[in-house]
C-alpha cells in the first residue's frame, strides 16, 4: 500500500474566477485532501497569458497547474487530484468499477442535463423558462430517487465524492436561483432528501470555507440578470 | 484475484447498427477479447430490458454486466477497462497525467466534434455550410494535437502504440464521418491539410478488433441518405 513518503509534492497553482461553480468544484477536492496551492484570479475579460498558453484549445477557467503541467476541465482536475493524491483520504472516487461507472454517469447528468436547465432558467423569460423549470425539477427528481436507493448522507456514501462535487457545487447558484427568480426548485416536501443534502453539503468542512460569499454572487446574478432582462429578445 | 470466474461472465451489449456510440463499445469489446451477447434494439419501439436499464435517458448502447447496466459509450469504456484491467491492452493510461490528458480529448470529441457532426447530419444549406466548416475546424486542433502535444506526437495512436481512450472516442464516429461526407458531398478530414490524423483513421479502420466490428458502409450511406430527406422535408413542413 502507498505511504506517506510516496506523495506527490510539488507546485500546485489554480487559475479561476470567484464566481465560477466549477473553480468551487476544483477548490472544495483541494481542500478535502488538504491540498496547499496558489490561487491566481483570472480576469475573463482580460484572460492572462498563462491561462491562455495552459488552456489554448478553450481558454476557459478552471487550469490546475501541478509542477507546471496543466491540467483543464473542472471534473477531470477533481478526478486528476483524486488519483494523484489517492493515499491521501478522504477517497472522492469509489473503488469499484460498477460503483464509478454510476458516480461518472451522474456527474455527467449534472453536466449535461441539470447545468444547460440552470441557465436556462437564468436566462430565459416567459414559456421558455417554464420549460426550463419543469425539465430541472424532473431532473432533481431522479437525483432524489438516486439518494433514497444510496440510502446515505451523500451521493458519495458516509463522505463526499464526485457526485457532490458535481452538484454541489451548483448549489449556491441554485439558491440564488430561486431568490431572483422566486420560484421554488427543490420543493422540500417533494424532495425532502435532496434539500437536506444540499443544506448538509454547504455547510461540511471543506465546503463551507470555500463558497463564494454568498452576498457577492447575490449582486453578481442580480446584475446578470438585470442585463438580459434589458436586452432585446431573441439572440 | 481474475480466475476463471470471468469466463463466466455474461455481458450483454444493447445497442443499434448505425450509432457511432454503440461502435465505441464494441471496438472496446473487440480489443479486450471480450465475448457478449449483442441486441439489436428498434429505437422506434424500444424494448423493457432498455428502458428499465436506462429509465434516465432511454439511450443505448447499455452494457449489461451480470445483470448490471452501465450507460454512456465512454463511460461504458471506462468501465470495460477497469472491470477487466488485467487484459491487454489497457484502454487508458496508468499514469494520472496521462489519463487527465485522455479524458481532456475525449471531452473535447463528445462536446465539439459529435454535435458539429451531428449539425452536418441534420442540416442543409447555409446551416449544414457552417457546421461543416466548424467540424473542420475541430479536426484541425485535433491535426494539431497529434503534431504537438508530447503525449501523442510522433506515435500511432492518441493512445501511443496501442489504440486507447481517445482513440475509440474518435474512432466510433470514423464510419459516421466516412458515410456522411459521401451522402453530403463534403470533405470534413481533409487528407491534405490534416495529414496526420488522415493516416491515424486509415491505420485505425484497418486495426485488428476494428475492422470487424465497422457498420457496413453501403448500408450507413443508404441510412445516412434517407434520415436526411426525411430531416429535410420535415424542415420544408415547418
Amino acid at each position: 500500500m502507498a505511504v506517506e513518503d510516496c506523495e506527490p509534492k510539488g507546485q500546485v497553482k489554480l487559475l479561476g474566477t470567484s464566481q465560477s461553480p466549477f473553480v468551487v468544484r476544483v477548490r472544495i477536492a483541494l481542500a478535502l485532501k488538504g491540498i496547499h496551492y496558489e490561487y491566481i484570479e483570472e480576469n475573463l475579460q482580460n484572460k492572462s497569458p498563462l491561462m491562455l498558453q495552459s488552456n489554448p484549445v478553450h481558454k476557459k477557467i478552471p487550469v490546475l497547474l501541478h509542477n507546471g503541467k496543466p491540467v483543464c476541465e473542472s471534473m477531470i482536475i477533481v478526478q486528476y487530484i483524486e488519483e494523484t493524491w489517492s493515499s491521501k483520504a478522504p477517497n472522492l472516487v469509489p473503488k469499484d468499477p460498477y460503483d464509478r461507472a454510476i458516480a461518472r454517469f451522474w456527474v455527467a447528468f449534472v453536466d449535461d442535463k441539470v447545468g444547460p436547465c440552470i441557465r436556462g432558467i437564468f436566462m430565459g423569460r416567459g414559456d421558455e423558462q417554464q420549460k426550463a423549470v419543469e425539465e430541472l425539477v424532473a431532473n432533481f427528481l431522479w437525483l432524489e430517487e438516486a439518494l433514497r436507493t444510496s440510502g446515505k448522507a451523500y451521493f458519495g456514501g458516509d463522505e463526499i465524492g464526485l457526485v457532490d462535487i458535481a452538484l454541489g457545487s451548483r448549489s449556491q447558484w441554485i439558491k440564488i436561483l430561486e431568490k431572483v427568480t422566486n420560484i421554488v426548485l427543490i420543493e422540500p416536501e417533494k424532495m425532502p432528501l435532496l434539500r437536506a443534502w444540499m443544506e448538509r453539503f454547504l455547510e461540511a468542512d471543506g465546503v463551507k470555507q470555500v463558497l463564494p460569499d454568498e452576498a457577492k454572487m447575490l449582486e453578481f446574478a442580480s446584475a446578470i440578470r438585470a442585463r438580459f432582462a434589458a436586452a432585446p429578445a431573441g439572440n | 484475484m481474475e480466475t476463471c470466474a470471468e469466463d463466466e461472465v455474461q455481458v450483454k451489449l444493447l445497442g443499434g447498427s448505425t450509432s457511432p456510440f454503440v461502435l465505441r463499445v464494441r471496438i472496446a469489446l473487440a480489443l479486450k477479447g471480450i465475448d457478449y451477447d449483442f441486441i439489436q434494439e428498434n429505437l422506434q419501439s424500444k424494448s423493457e430490458l432498455l428502458q428499465k436499464s436506462n429509465p434516465v435517458h432511454k439511450k443505448i448502447p447499455v452494457l449489461i454486466d451480470n445483470g448490471k447496466p452501465v450507460c454512456e459509450s465512454m463511460n461504458i469504456v471506462q468501465y470495460i477497462e477497469e472491470a477487466w484491467d488485467n487484459k491487454a491492452p489497457n484502454l487508458i493510461p496508468k499514469d494520472p497525467y496521462e489519463r487527465a490528458i485522455a479524458r481532456f480529448w475525449a471531452a473535447f470529441i463528445d462536446d465539439k466534434v459529435g454535435p458539429c457532426i451531428r449539425g452536418v447530419f441534420r442540416g442543409h444549406g447555409d446551416e449544414k455550410q457552417k457546421q461543416v466548416e466548424e467540424s473542420v475546424a475541430n479536426f484541425l486542433v485535433l491535426e494539431e494535437a497529434l503534431r504537438t502535444n508530447p503525449c501523442f506526437s510522433g506515435k500511432p495512436y492518441f493512445g501511443g502504440d496501442e489504440i486507447g481512450f481517445v482513440d475509440i472516442a474518435l474512432g466510433g464516429w470514423l464510419a459516421f464521418v466516412k458515410a456522411l461526407e459521401k451522402g453530403t458531398d463534403s470533405v470534413l478530414i481533409d487528407a491534405e491539410k490534416m495529414p496526420l490524423l488522415s493516416a491515424w483513421t486509415d491505420r485505425f479502420c484497418e486495426a485488428d478488433g476494428v475492422q470487424e466490428v465497422m457498420p457496413d458502409p453501403v448500408k450507413l450511406l443508404e441510412f445516412i441518405c434517407a434520415t436526411r430527406v426525411k430531416f429535410a422535408s420535415l424542415a420544408a413542413a415547418n
